[in-house]
């Protein structure tokens, strides 16, 4: 059977990770290593007068204490954003600064400002809470709202009235006029509610400076160790990039909050030197939820115009996105470029305006999650169209139809130019699969029993494949968006990929081999693919936004394409044929029309022996490509949430969900379908389990499994994934994307079937028992009015 | 965690006696709240004093109740378990299961399997979580809770929240009850903890006496529910249960569900404790 594209090969990595022989950070062990427990803020907000840490330095077993001062004083630089926002007044961002040991303030419960270093993770446990802080407490607050009212505690000196950046996006003027002179207008406050990531594997490190190298060697949980490695040298002055090498080796999950480069990892390598030991700190739950970038938390008001034949005319949205204490990697782009330019969705709309406040809160900071603004803007987008449906008495699924986007390329007004897709088409699949039209009979059924059913759609768009080197650039990236790869030939003939991507559960090993067995007829067991290391890959710009496909996948490609081309020359050389004569299959290289062939390894040994290659022509084979995309990728799909709600309890049920996705082409069916799966559990979580609850005091109340509920195996139904693809014109293989989908189209599909059960629109996630219960109440309430 | 020194007691009343030595030690049966308290440093027990591998602690009896006439009313064997009996056992005793299914049914639901294969429920009784599912079984049949110097009534045991009547060096060695003629438990799980946010145990004597209680919904624990006991005594049927206006006043509010949403709940899993029953 072929192992090529559209195989469904199974797992090359399972075997280890099924068997627990996986290599995660905190397994490795360094000869003389040390552990590293922070002296964290129990305080949301206060200045820091002061650290004794002598009762810990007088501990046997203990190391060091270092704190935020030593390490700004070693010229260790603050931590930085690497995404420009420009405000609508063309002023820059306002970024307050952020040390990795804080040194006169904290500003979120958790913020370190003090580490020990001791023999053991007990003693530097022990110590770390003997070390005393003198702390005088500040006003705090939490919500992007209140933190923009007047009189609210002041974060950071250089964001007067907390506000980072007021940006917008869209045509304005004729968005307000297409809504002066609508028809129809359908207006909404949607809050999105914040999560907390929860990879199954926490945060960790283990850094090693080697004094006689002047080397560091910093193994960590990182999505892109090439990144984590250029950002700590060349903004956080840890050493220069050739002195440093960052590995990621096996890492279980990350879902964007390992993109980040933390506090931890910087200060553990800067400790390393302090210290002269190998210094290792891995994150238990409590700290996970108290450090790792947050996600979403956005408060959005949106009002949406139709014209008198139900036709979308104009769009406008105010976000107010909190972005925690401290602007993150990429916090800035997220409810920017990652989230307005979505605000079209599926739909021909001609007018759409969009402006969003970023905000300083006291909180942990919020970066990208699983989906990063592509979620809440189908959030707001699909919520949006279905309220407009109930609000004009049509069916949700017509108001769809009768809006989408029918041709392409299609320019929306919030910059994206969709390249591709057929929106009708997922709905077709998706409606049918559902049995649609069976729906009233089976909430006719279920209200006999008692039940309420309802159903809801989610037509999704977003743009993956993050993107054009130049046009993100333009945006104010920091840095391009291509990936690099390379294709080693061995003189027996396997093959190694070395890619900058990075694998943390998407099943890279597996795919990326079936490209290149598909390109040259070999197995896939001959092919393996190497990653995570700065010095084995050269660069690479790391797994997020669904990119490794689309982007990382076209860069092997493109490596393939000159292998391919030498190879032909090596052939037509040995064969005494002419290069156009020269096919590559099954493994071998032959010339067409004739039994002449070379088997692959005796090609690849032919490269190595150069005994007989082309005159001028240099030995080996070896070829690498960077390949930079030219527009983002736009996976769309349908889902339709079917629930049936208990009135009694407000427990929702999901009877059914059905995704139709269009992914373009698709390389491993099984592992996409498994992406699927996974994205929308996260979705469903969103939507009906998780939430991160802060006091006014700036503590979490969700900061354990006891009560941050994430979705188990008896939550979700049984999926119905399909597909219904057209292929992406951008890239070689026609690829899209797949890893977001789940989580960004799954939300709204959700709130719209129990709020069309409940008969009441006013529902907020997660919509957990009791808020369901309090929205019927609160509908009672109004019937009886 | 910190560090802590291990004794593993010999019988119950070398449990009691090692307990008595030290004003920091606490005992350990199964472990499965106390060891991840342990773990989150929120707890620094100085001995732990580990009774679960007492014979004496452990395991079900039924003693059948005295022949008192040729009617067969169901109910009346004095039921005995074992204070260091875990859940997964008490789920899966057959004659438990006829005898009282509704405990043996509560206890298939603590938790997961590895909870159910290592809690116990003298270490559950003995923490009184207030939305723990046992103390709620226990006041609702009248139990007896025996321990290591005297015998105690479930209505003295449960003080409030965390909270029992165990004194310094008292180590719990059964609970005893009688079967009742009819029980059944309504439990509806905290979403995230699976926790009961309001468990309703109803209890009909073979004398005729009804006792409702209630955990997870109570602002200081386990609690009877007057009202519904009364509206039980007279019509034993979910109907008369979900008749019953419950109140909020005195009931928890959290993240999870505030006191209205509880009180709701309190009618609801009582009127379903009845149907079960």
């Amino acid at each position: 059977m072929s192992e090529g594209i559209g195989a469904r090969v199974l797992r090359k990595e399972d075997k280890r990770f099924i068997t627990g022989k996986g290599r995660y950070t905190d397994d490795i062990i360094e000869p003389n290593q040390a552990y590293a427990a922070f002296v964290r803020s129990p305080h949301a907000h206060a200045k820091v007068n002061g650290i004794d840490a002598s009762a810990a330095l007088a501990m046997d077993g203990v190391v060091d204490v270092l704190n935020g001062h030593q390490l700004t004083g070693d010229g260790i630089g603050n931590i930085i954003c690497g995404w420009g926002v420009t405000s609508k007044d063309g002023t820059p961002m306002n970024m307050g600064a952020w040390s990795a040991l804080a040194t006169d303030t904290v500003r979120y419960v958790g913020d370190a400002v003090a580490v020990v270093i001791a023999d053991s993770k007990e003693i530097a446990k022990l110590a770390a809470e003997s070390v005393v802080v003198d702390y005088e407490t500040l006003p705090v607050v939490v919500g992007s709202v209140e933190a923009l009212a007047d009189g609210a505690p002041q974060i950071h000196e250089n964001a007067p009235g907390n506000l980072i950046f007021d940006w917008e996006i869209g045509n304005k003027e004729p968005t307000d006029a297409a809504l002066a002179s609508a028809e129809h207008i359908v207006e909404m406050d949607i809050v999105n509610n914040r999560l907390a990531p929860n990879p199954m594997e926490p945060r960790s490190a283990i850094a090693t400076f080697n004094e006689s190298e002047d080397h560091y060697t910093l193994y960590t949980t990182s999505q892109n160790p090439h990144v984590a490695r250029l950002v700590l040298s060349a903004f956080y002055n840890v050493a220069p990039e050739h002195k440093l090498r960052v590995i990621a080796p096996d890492v279980g999950g990350g879902f964007g909050s390992k993109i980040y480069i933390y506090p931890e990892e910087i200060t553990c390598l800067w400790a390393s030197m302090k210290t002269n030991r190998s210094v290792k700190w891995t994150s238990d739950r409590t700290e996970a939820f108290l450090t790792d970038a947050h996600g979403r938390d956005h408060v959005t008001h949106a009002t949406m115009g139709l014209d008198k034949n139900h036709k979308i005319v104009g769009l406008k949205v105010n976000t107010k996105a909190n972005l925690g204490a401290y602007m993150s990697l990429f916090s800035s782009a997220t409810p920017t470029y990652l989230y307005a330019t979505l605000l079209s969705g599926q739909y021909n709309i001609e007018n759409v305006y969009a402006d969003v406040q970023g905000v300083y809160t006291n909180t942990v900071p919020v970066d990208a999650y699983r989906g990063a603004g592509r979620p809440e803007a189908s959030f707001v987008m699909e919520r949006m169209m279905e309220t407009a449906a109930r609000q004009l008495g049509v069916d949700p699924a017509e108001l769809r139809l009768k809006n989408f986007v029918k041709e392409f390329p299609h320019q929306t007004p919030v910059i994206m130019a969709y390249d591709s897709g057929d929106f009708a088409a997922n709905q077709k699949q998706a409606m049918d699969a559902a049995d649609y039209k069976g729906f009233e009979k089976r909430r006719a059924e279920a209200a006999k029993r008692g039940k309420l059913r309802g159903i809801g759609f989610s037509n999704y768009i977003e743009a993956c494949g993050i993107a054009p080197s130049a046009a993100v650039g333009s945006l104010g990236a920091g840095v391009g968006l291509w990936e690099s790869a390379e294709v080693r030939v061995n003189p027996v003939g396997t093959i190694e990929i070395l890619t900058g991507s990075h694998s943390h559960g998407q099943g890279h090993e597996t795919t990326f081999t079936q490209i290149v067995a598909e390109r040259f007829g070999l197995p896939t067991e001959n092919i393996s693919i190497v990653h995570g290391d700065t010095d084995k890959v050269q660069f690479g710009m790391g797994t997020y936004g669904s990119r490794s496909g689309a982007v990382g996948m076209s860069a092997i490609v493109k490596a393939m394409d000159k292998v391919e081309a030498k190879v032909k020359k090596i052939g037509a050389h040995v064969l005494e044929a002419s290069e156009d004569d020269i096919i590559i299959e099954d493994g071998a290289v032959k010339v067409k029309g004739t039994d002449k062939q070379m088997l692959w390894h005796e090609v690849g040994l032919a490269a190595y022996t150069a005994h007989n290659i082309p005159e001028g022509m240099e030995p080996g084979l070896k070829e690498s490509a960077f390949y930079d995309p030219s527009n983002f990728t736009f996976p769309a799909g349908c889902y339709i949430c079917e629930v049936e709600v208990d009135p009694e309890t407000g427990v929702t049920k999901i009877i059914q969900f059905t995704a139709s996705d269009d992914f373009g082409t698709i390389i491993n069916p099984m592992i996409v379908e498994g992406q699927v799966h996974g994205g929308l559990a996260q979705g469903i979580g969103q939507a009906m389990f998780e939430g991160v609850v802060y006091d006014p005091d700036g503590q979490q109340l969700s900061a354990s499994y006891m009560d941050y509920c994430m979705p188990r195996a008896d939550d979700v139904p049984m999926y119905q994934v399909m597909h219904q693809s057209t292929e992406c014109p951008g890239n070689p293989l026609g690829m899209k994307g797949c890893g977001e989908a789940g989580a960004i189209g799954s939300p709204p599909a959700v709130i719209n079937a129990i709020t069309d059960a409940i008969g009441n629109n006013n529902l907020n996630m997660p919509a957990t028992p009791s808020a369901v219960w309090a929205a019927l109440q609160e509908a009672s309430k109004q019937a009886a009015e | 965690m910190y560090t802590t020194k291990y004794h593993k007691a010999s019988d119950a009343a070398n449990a009691a006696s090692l307990l008595g030595a030290s004003p920091e030690a606490k005992i350990l049966a199964g472990g499965q709240t106390l060891i991840p308290t342990m773990k989150q440093r929120l707890a620094a027990p100085t001995d732990l004093i580990d009774i679960s591998g007492i014979a004496e602690l452990r395991g079900v009896t039924i003693e059948a109740r005295k022949k008192l006439g040729v009617l067969k009313a169901k109910g009346g064997e004095t039921i005995t378990i074992g204070a260091a009996t875990t859940h997964y056992e008490v789920a899966n005793n057959a004659d438990l299961a006829a005898a009282c299914p509704a405990i043996t049914g509560l206890a298939a639901n603590i938790g997961d399997p590895a909870v159910r294969h290592r809690g116990t429920i003298g270490g559950s009784i003995a923490n009184n979580d207030p939305a723990a599912d046992y103390p709620a079984a226990l006041l609702a049949l009248g139990a007896t809770i025996h321990t290591t110097s005297r015998d105690i009534s479930a209505d003295d045991f449960f003080t409030g929240m965390f909270s029992t009547a165990l004194n310094d060096g008292e180590v719990i060695k059964s609970v005893s009850f009688q079967a009742p003629a009819a029980a059944g438990y309504g439990k509806f799980p905290v979403p995230a903890s699976r926790y009961a946010m309001v468990g309703v145990f109803v209890a009909k004597s073979i004398d005729g006496d009804v006792r409702v209680s209630v955990t997870g919904a109570g602002d200081d624990g386990v609690f009877r529910h007057a009202g519904l006991e009364s509206a039980l005594t007279s019509d034993w049927s979910p109907a008369s249960a979900a008749g019953v206006n419950v109140g909020a006043e005195g009931l928890l509010s959290d993240i999870h569900g505030n006191a209205a949403y509880r009180a709701n709940l309190i009618g609801v899993m009582a009127k379903r404790a009845v149907e079960s029953a």
